[in-house]
């Protein structure tokens, strides 16, 4: 189970990636824990395996919608289908990674796996509950998986 | 007055959106870029082929990790200088990254400003 600051951080984390790779500001949802089932998924989905101290994934969901915007907004011109999935990968490396600051060297982050999962589910590769973190941006919905045990 | 070296760039990246951005945001008029590779098998490969005097290195990189890779440089080439440009956020990365031969550390994400003011820094002294 996830606390508050440590919910609070990977918040942070994407406030500072949108600020800072979009130039745009994100609106973040309330978070809230999935009590039955599996979350659902937008097209792409970047996934980071956590292990070391904690165990899990961390999640960044979002429709091909926006990942065209925010590569246009990184002006990056190659809107390919492979930059997409290289992008999502990207972005949930990069929350990942800046949550090190808080979770420390202990909190080892894999390479991003990406998946297609348009209409799909995520099934989290542990069994605490996932909190998702909606994200606004723009006129896109996305969202951070965080599934930690 | 002393001539300004032109110099040799490798970036080293497993995301090519950020090899790109690199390339395409770097404006320091001695830096050329001589090639990029998206891990560190690449990179030595690469390295051992072009011979760069500045290296931009991320670390989490399939096949072999920035750190690893970092060494492997520094043993080749000790005056190399390498900027880590990386998502991993903890002191005690950059700590290691620095121990094992780095010069510089710049957090991802950044700006293009910061990247710039990040490689100005590395070669203030050459």
């Amino acid at each position: 189970m996830l606390t508050e600051a440590e919910i609070k951080t990977f918040i942070d984390g994407a406030i500072h990636y949108f600020a800072v790779s979009a130039r745009q500001p994100v609106a973040v949802g309330s978070p809230y824990l999935i009590t039955d089932g599996t979350p659902t998924v937008h097209e792409y989905t970047g996934v980071i395996a956590i292990s070391g101290r904690r165990n899990g994934a961390v999640c960044f969901t979002a429709p091909r919608s926006m990942l065209m915007v925010l590569l246009m907004r990184m002006n990056e011109t190659d809107t390919s289908e492979t930059n997409m999935k290289d992008l999502i990968g990207e972005v949930a490396n990069t929350i990942s990674g800046n949550a090190r600051r808080d979770f420390g060297k202990e909190f080892v982050i894999s390479v991003p796996t990406v998946m297609e999962t348009e209409g799909g589910k995520f099934r989290p590769p542990v069994t605490a509950r996932p909190f998702i973190i909606p994200l606004n941006w723009r006129s896109h919905s996305a969202k951070l998986i965080v599934c930690l045990e | 007055m002393n001539a300004v070296r032109p110099l040799k760039l490798m970036i080293v990246d497993d995301s090519n959106i950020i090899r790109r951005r690199i390339e395409r945001s770097q404006q320091i008029e001695r830096l050329s870029v001589v090639g990029s590779a998206a891990n560190g098998r690449e990179a030595i490969d690469l390295f051992d082929r072009t011979d760069p005097d500045v290296v931009t290195m991320d670390l989490t990189m399939p096949e072999m990790d920035g750190i690893e890779c970092v060494e492997h440089l520094v043993a080749k080439k000790p005056q190399v200088l390498i900027l880590v440009v990386s998502a991993l956020a903890d002191k005690a990365t950059a700590v290691e990254a620095i121990r094992k031969g780095a010069n510089g550390f710049l957090c991802k994400p950044f700006t293009d400003r910061q990247l710039n003011d990040a490689l100005a820094e590395l070669l203030q002294d050459v």
